[in-house]
């Protein structure tokens, strides 16, 4: 650090007092709203569960919540990888269908007798080759993400119809011990798929809050060229989001080909809406820089709570859909007031 | 305008603060960062409502709370941030809101384009006013700004820091229009920080400070040394501070730097210990040299050596590691994320040092922000507090400890106190001196003749592309400065 005992500034700081220099704001507004500012989503979690459980008190069985987390952790993974690529301003389209792909090659491998062993690591590197492929386009090459992932996932879609022959690979969990645990096995109970939600929870929580890597995907999405003048690796740092994604897709198409006993080359159409609205519930702006991982899990929990719970209260799907629309809007609309 | 109050909240910014603007009169209003210029302006022209006060317009008193009702006032703003959309042409830009109707009701291009062509040509510009914004200089978009005002035949117009991102020429033009306007009756009220600016244009003064009305003296009776003193509060000494130490070693050399189109041939060394200056007009290739050492544009030929050694600064972050700081011109796009705090902004550059075992340490970054808020007297309410909210030279103070922090040995400042007030201004050129007295090599970019000859050891001068004399102190001049930059020799 630089040495500066026997500055004669201290003087300078008397002379050149003035008041405070805050003009034209009020300070921090009133408590209230800060605390629904950093709680809003977590209220609304609450009320809904409160309202679905006073409509039928079967929501609220242990069996129940264990199921909710079961049928969230697809839509949970590919939510958080999707949050780090928002946080730097961009999008990726192509989740679904990478999940799709990755699912795909799982199924046929493990069916034409590789060990699931092999073939899980393989195609979570698959994913990251998906994800890297992406972000070279848009960090190095400068294209937009909307545009990129929009092609891609068209091409990646495209990869898994040729590869399949459009025709599912089934019955592939079983002589497949590993593939199976992914869905049906559990831990002290807990279901495996809430379990490595929760995991890579907090694990890329302790990436994007703790390490010089998780503040540059904030800073990139505050301002790329303040960051980049601010010797940060920006490019490194967009590619890499990219890459985050992709893994956490192929990983919830590991989880799904699990559960379905079968890769569908249909899987994952309109996933990335799913993770999309999670991430944008949970209180992330579309425009970078600003939002919470935690906010984007209490998002893919309300989207799970209504999901479950309308169907435990027999709400037809129709208005299901319609209700989760509703809700995404309200959500924006809340977060919009809130920050103002 | 008098006895104007306003408050937000519990922060009173306005007290008892107005100004009094004749016709055909230029009307300069100055004061520090925060003195609530901005804030008086805005509620001259409705964007904000006064809490008390009396807003009289030709005799009559008004109540104006909306912006409306103040462009039937015929009161014009002119920001200083151009309130133009680049991607739309001149006469869209023009008619914005007001556009022309044919008897359909369809917009009348035809009419419009003929009247934004003859408001165009009264300003002296000549240029197609299907032109998109993007495609004209910031200049000629100042004056597309007054057309916009000629067209609501406005009487009064305010310009807040019109002359911060143009070359000479252009504040030359600029300066001409305004006094011709002025002889046809607009009456204009001038705010800037750049005293020279107001001494040469202006009529009349009106000084605030702490959210009030000082004083008014009429500009050819009142002196520099008397503003400013009105402006602070108390007599400010000596505006550039200097010390006086003899640099070390030579420790950044660079070597016929030459890029495409941006500059030529670029050699200059600098000292531990030293500051250089470099002055030149806008556009004459200083900023790009910078951007070129510090790694964040490419060049194509040339050497640059740091403690002898020939070096390879390919991008910022390389820049960094060899001892580097860059302090860019442009505060808002390149040096801040404005929505970002304090603490966050000021660490950006130097994040991976608080990391141990790759997890950062929040613990430490607040304390050394908190030493740094300190050492360079940023007044800010806390550290969590978005940037943006802070006034300008508060802003410059933080990018600057951004760079502080890193510890670098080669600090590189261009504008550092462009759009800062003059206390804040003095403070900048403390921290500075006390830089070079820690043994920094310090280069400073700046359009500011009387700072760059005040405050530097060497003063290098830039003309279309080229560097063309490097002077040392004691045989420099602001005429032989200004030569070397206008015409590049004697």
């Amino acid at each position: 650090m630089l040495q500066w005992e026997g500055y004669k500034m201290a003087n300078l700081g008397n002379i050149y007092r003035k008041n405070g220099t805050v003009h034209g704001e009020s300070e921090e507004k009133a408590n209230l709203s800060n605390i629904y500012r950093k709680y809003g989503t977590v209220i609304a979690l609450f009320v809904l569960v409160l309202i679905i459980s006073i409509m039928n008190s079967k929501f609220l069985s242990m069996y129940n919540i264990l199921n909710v987390f079961r049928q969230v952790s697809i839509n949970g993974l590919i939510a958080f990888g999707m949050t780090f690529v928002i946080l730097t301003g961009g999008i990726d389209l192509s989740v679904g269908a990478i999940l799709a792909l990755t699912g795909m090659v799982l199924g046929l491998m493990v069916a034409s007798g590789t060990p699931d062993l092999i073939a899980i690591p393989l195609v979570l590197l698959l994913g990251a080759l998906l994800g890297w492929f992406n972000g070279v386009l848009i960090s190095k090459v400068k294209l937009q993400a909307f545009i990129v992932t929009l092609a891609t996932m068209t091409m990646f879609s495209g990869i898994t119809m040729i590869i399949s022959d459009g025709i599912p690979a089934m019955g592939i969990t079983e002589n497949s011990p590993i593939l199976n645990f992914f869905s049906q096995g559990d831990i002290l109970g807990i279901p495996f798929p809430m379990i490595i939600l929760l995991v890579v929870f907090a694990l890329l929580l302790i990436i994007l809050q703790k390490t010089v890597f998780g503040r540059g995907v904030y800073a990139i999405g505050g301002n790329e060229e303040v960051a980049r003048l601010s010797s940060l690796p920006t490019d490194r740092i967009k590619t890499s989001v990219y890459i985050i994604s992709g893994v956490m897709s192929a990983l919830a198409g590991v989880i799904l080909t699990s559960r379905l006993s079968s890769s569908q080359p249909t899987a994952g159409a309109g996933f990335e809406l799913d993770a999309i609205a999670a991430v944008v519930i949970g209180g992330t702006s579309l425009a970078g820089g600003k939002g919470r991982l935690f906010g984007t899990l209490i998002g893919v929990l309300i989207i799970g709570v209504l999901n479950n719970g309308l169907n435990i209260i027999g709400v037809s799907a129709f208005y299901q859909q319609f209700i989760k629309g509703l809700v995404i809007l309200l959500a924006v609309i809340l977060d919009r007031k809130s920050s103002r | 305008m008098s006895g104007i109050c306003k408050s937000f909240g519990a922060v009173q910014v306005l007290k008892d603060a107005g100004i009094h603007v004749k016709e055909k009169e230029i009307h300069a209003l100055m004061g520090e960062n925060g003195a609530g210029k901005s804030t008086l302006m805005k509620i001259l022209t409705g964007v904000y409502t006064k809490d008390t006060g009396d807003i009289e317009i030709n005799g009559e008193l008004f109540e104006l709370t909306s912006i409306k009702d103040s462009e039937n006032k015929k009161i014009a703003f002119i920001h200083q941030e151009l309130n133009v959309l680049n991607e739309m042409s001149i006469v869209d830009n023009m008619f914005l809101g007001k556009e022309k109707k044919n008897k359909l009701g369809l917009i009348d291009k035809k009419a419009m384009v003929k009247i934004a062509k003859e408001k165009l040509q009264m300003l002296g510009l000549d240029i197609d006013p299907s032109t998109l914004i993007k495609d004209i200089s910031i200049g000629s978009r100042q004056l597309v700004e007054i057309a916009k005002a000629l067209l609501m035949d406005a009487e009064l117009i305010i310009m807040d820091e019109p002359t911060a991102a143009l070359t000479d020429k252009e504040i030359a033009l600029l300066f001409k229009i305004i006094r011709e306007l002025r002889d046809k009756g607009v009456s204009f009220v001038y705010i800037s920080h750049r005293m020279e600016e107001i001494f040469d244009i202006c009529d009349e003064i009106t000084i605030m400070r702490d959210g009030a009305y000082i004083g008014q003296k009429t500009i050819k009776e009142t002196s520099f040394d008397e503003i400013v003193s009105m402006m602070v509060g108390y007599d400010l000494d000596e505006r550039f501070p200097r010390i006086e130490i003899s640099p070390g070693e030579t420790i950044l050399s660079v070597k016929d730097l030459s890029q495409k189109g941006k500059f030529e041939n670029v050699s200059f060394d600098v000292r531990k210990g030293e500051i250089l200056g470099f002055s030149g007009l806008m556009g004459s290739g200083r900023t790009e040299v910078m951007h070129a050492i510090f790694g964040s544009t490419k060049f194509d030929s040339g050497e640059i050596h740091i403690s002898g050694k020939k070096v390879n600064i390919s991008s910022p972050i390389v820049a960094k590691r060899m001892g580097l700081g860059f302090i860019t011109e442009d505060r808002k796009n390149e040096g801040l994320i404005l929505d970002f705090s304090v603490r966050d902004n000021m660490a950006l550059p130097s994040l991976s040092s608080f990391a141990n075992n790759k997890l950062i340490e929040d613990r430490s970054i607040r304390s050394m922000v908190e030493e740094f808020i300190g050492k360079l007297k940023v007044k800010t309410a806390s550290q969590e507090i978005s940037v943006g909210k802070l006034s300008g030279g508060n802003q410059q103070k933080i990018v600057i400890a951004k760079w502080l922090i890193t510890n670098p040995k080669i600090l590189i400042l261009d504008e550092p106190t462009r759009g800062v007030d003059v206390g804040a201004k003095k403070e900048i050129y403390e921290i500075i001196n006390q830089l070079k007295k820690a043994g920094v090599a310090i280069i400073i970019v700046s359009s500011e003749l009387p700072e760059i000859l005040g405050i530097c050891d060497r003063i290098a001068v830039m003309h279309e592309k080229k560097l063309v004399k490097i002077f040392n102190r004691d045989e420099s001049t602001q005429e032989s400065v200004m030569q070397y930059a206008a015409v590049g020799g004697i």
